[in-house]
């Protein structure tokens, strides 16, 4: 039985009729101007400029914030460089102290910084309140359990810190990849100024507030807020010994392109472009979720979503049928409802990023499939929407739209899959879904991809690497493997 | 076979490049002197992508192979070295330090082919994770590999950088050291007789001016190790790798440790759900 829009309409309606049931907003205080993080303290930026974060779900002005110039890069890095001679030297123990304070923090005010983060960055409430925070505390709580158990992470050798790192983030997660990179940093002893993304500065700012709580000592963290110049200005300072980038590739490739023969560390945390495959023996339900889970789970901002479903062609009708009926029924709408499971596009330029390519697509031959959805009027949405009849060559299925935005590819053997999987710059992350285990190891190894998903999708975890092969970037964040970029071994 | 006059006339050596397993010379035709008595091939921009593509289509035998069996190729490779061990001698000069090198070469090649099958038990991992899945972490060789050999010592510096790369599942494009090639040159021939497969190891000499910008700018090279470059030769390294997002190995010219052999490849994680 094809499923038609109606139909499927009909079927939502019937199954999933929900109140509305947003999370309250009364507990929060945004403060109308923000300043800059710097040595312990909220200063006012020299630049005298601020600009606008907005809420993407309502396009209402939530805050002003600072952005920092070259003389606040300036002291920033001068404060990370002072205060890193007394916290590198610190007795190992007490810095973990800090660093579970400041996870006990973080859970403690995870509500706030669940809200915060869904309104300056239009995540569902539920993710931001489920995944992101819990997770960033972890984070914390894991290298905490670090600071004084380095000697025992690599044998043979002595371990350092490198000193300042300039540390610079994405909107995708905020909170998230900020724990990502101060954790471990912190935790080897190094001192950080970190530069949240221009549109969604807040948690970053909130998080400012829980140094001070955990009465972490000043300059260990400094946090700028600005855009792509303060970003370019922090990884090119000369006292600044580390750089560490989650991004796109085309920035991060700028920043391995500036750095070159200054003799700073790097890591770089790119794009990707992932397959997401499905076998004909796979538990098809299941296999629906994860597809779901790979590329829908926060609006498809995600460098490892699965943007490539490769499906195997004897299954491709049922399956593909199954998923559109699946389509029609996520919510998309008010992200601080507790029920949305489709969120705001981040930003305008991100939506009209999304919109370009899916106009490439259809373009290029491509059939595209969106449930019926109402948009809100205000503010910037994207319905769910997968293409089929899509051939490797079209730039849907070769450039990271980083929206919901699903290519459905089929093949027929093993070998095809991973030669389809593989073709890409990118090597960030793979799916693989198949009731059979040695195929699942087949698979994994012949995936050029940092993390393999295996009857799943979407997961991480503070102990479990998380990086990628190819253009996707170098260096592992998360796990024990998460502690060599901030270290040098002697 | 004795001269007119009686004296030996030795039957010498035409020093070719090695790649895909062929010992050849150098497609530009060209040749150069760098101790103004032997020729020696100058490797092209085209001998270059040659040796790429070799490599690339040797990569997925060689990193399919068993860790066991990569140890017993290194090992063999050791044996081969340590066999010829006194042409390589004279290779270098001669004297206790050519000696010494030589034998630092052999040793560096049995120390790494120990390591092929004990690398994912020291920095691989099960990781913990607080949900029910299995979440291990193994390190996999990232593909191929460009070496600029230092120019001094000869022999045992090239050997340094080649035998963590290879132990780890990688395929090599090695630049021999431009004012002294001869060691390496010669050193490909060891490699031929050791069981590597046709196009895991390629050697190209000439000169670096010519041969770098290419080596560091090819798409299709996934790391390039750059042990044996001048401040000006890293930075430059270091901004055409840009393109790719190559890796750049930049640790010491004489590390020794299995932090050398990881510097060559990815970390990969698996996770699967736990369920009945």
């Amino acid at each position: 039985m094809a499923i038609t829009k109606r139909h499927s309409t009909d079927l939502a309606k019937q199954v999933f009729d929900y109140a509305p049931a947003p999370e309250a907003t009364d507990h929060i205080k945004i403060r109308p101007r923000y300043g800059l993080f710097v040595g312990g303290r909220m200063v006012e930026p020299h630049s005298k400029k601020r600009f606008p974060t907005i809420n993407p779900a309502t396009e209402q002005k939530l805050a002003e914030v600072a952005e920092a110039d070259e003389v606040d890069v300036d002291r920033a890095v001068e404060a990370a460089g002072k205060a890193f001679t007394s916290w590198s030297r610190l007795t190992p123990a007490r810095r973990a102290r800090y660093l579970f304070r400041i996870s006990r923090l973080i859970q403690e005010r995870a509500r706030e910084l669940a809200v915060v983060e869904t309104m300056d960055g239009g995540k569902p409430i539920k993710e931001s309140r489920d995944v992101d925070i819990p997770l960033s505390a972890a984070h914390f709580f894991y290298y905490a359990g670090w600071a004084d158990k380095l000697e025992w992470a690599f044998p043979n050798r002595r371990v350092r810190p490198l000193g300042v790192a300039g540390q610079v983030i994405p909107w995708n997660f905020p909170l998230l990849m900020l724990s990502w990179k101060i954790a471990p940093a912190l935790a080897a002893g190094n001192t950080v100024v970190l530069k949240p993304a221009e549109t969604t500065p807040l948690s970053a700012l909130l998080f400012a507030e829980i140094c001070q709580q955990a009465e972490l000592p000043p300059g260990v963290v400094n946090i700028l807020t600005g855009a792509g110049k303060t970003g370019s200005l922090l990884v090119g300072h000369e006292d600044v010994k580390k750089v560490a980038f989650t991004g796109s590739t085309e920035v991060g490739k700028s920043i391995q392109r500036a750095l070159a023969g200054t003799g700073k560390h790097l890591t770089l945390e790119l794009g990707g472009k992932a397959a997401n495959i499905v076998f004909e023996d796979a538990p098809l339900d299941q296999a629906v979720e994860g597809i779901i889970n790979g590329i829908y789970f926060n609006q498809g901002h995600v460098c490892c979503a699965g943007s490539r479903l490769l499906v195997q062609e004897s299954i491709a009708k049922p399956l593909l049928e199954k998923l559109k009926l699946r389509l029609s029924t996520l919510r998309l709408g008010d992200p601080l409802d507790k029920n949305t499971d489709i969120g705001a596009i981040n930003s305008k330029a991100q939506l009209e990023k999304i919109q370009g390519l899916v106009a490439s697509g259809i373009e290029e031959g491509a059939e595209m499939y969106q449930p019926e959805c109402r948009l809100p009027e205000r503010g910037f949405w994207f319905p769910p929407t997968l293409f089929t009849n899509v051939s490797q060559s079209y730039r849907i299925a070769r450039e990271e739209i980083f929206g919901p935005v699903l290519s459905v590819l089929t093949f027929r053997t093993p070998a095809e899959a991973v030669e389809k999987a593989n073709n890409t710059p990118y090597g960030l992350s793979a799916g693989v879904w198949t009731d059979k285990g040695s195929r699942i190891l087949w698979m994994s190894q012949r995936m050029r991809a940092g993390v393999v998903w295996a009857n799943t999708f979407n997961r991480f975890d503070p102990t479990s690497p998380f990086g990628g092969y190819k253009e996707s970037g170098f260096g592992r964040e998360g796990g024990i493997h998460g502690l060599l970029p901030y270290l040098e071994l002697t | 076979m004795p001269g007119r006059n009686g004296a030996h006339v030795q039957v010498r050596k035409t020093y070719k490049l090695y790649v895909g397993g062929e010992f050849i010379r150098s497609e530009s035709g060209r040749a150069y002197r760098p101790d103004g008595k032997v020729n020696v091939p100058r490797g092209s921009r085209k001998d270059l992508r040659d040796a790429v593509r070799a490599s690339r289509g040797a990569f997925a035998g060689w990193a399919g192979r068993t860790a066991m069996n990569r140890g017993q190729v290194l090992y063999r490779a050791a044996e081969m070295l340590d066999g010829r061990g006194a042409q390589f001698v004279e290779l270098l000069g001669g004297g206790a330090k050519a000696r010494t090198e030589v034998e630092q070469a052999v040793e560096t090649l049995v120390w790494y082919a120990g390591w092929t099958d004990k690398l994912a038990q020291v920095t691989g991992t099960v990781n913990p994770v607080a949900g029910p899945y299995f979440n291990f972490t193994i390190p996999e060789p990232t593909g191929v590999v460009g070496i600029v050999a230092p120019e001094s010592p000869a022999l045992a510096g090239l050997v340094r950088r080649l035998a963590p790369a290879l132990c780890g599942g990688n395929v090599v494009v090695a630049l021999a050291p431009e004012n002294r090639p001869l060691p390496a040159l010669t050193l490909a021939e060891v490699l031929a007789t050791s069981d590597f497969p046709a196009g895991v190891v390629n050697v190209i000499s000439g000169q670096r001016r010519e041969l770098l910008p290419w080596l560091a700018a090819h798409m299709d090279v996934n790391a390039i190790d750059a042990a044996g470059c001048t401040p000006e030769e890293l930075t430059a390294i270091e901004t055409a790798a840009a393109e790719n997002v190559k890796r750049v190995v930049k640790l010491p010219a004489d590390e020794r440790s299995p932090y050398l052999i990881t510097a060559f490849m990815e970390m990969k994680t698996i996770w699967h759900p736990i369920g009945v």
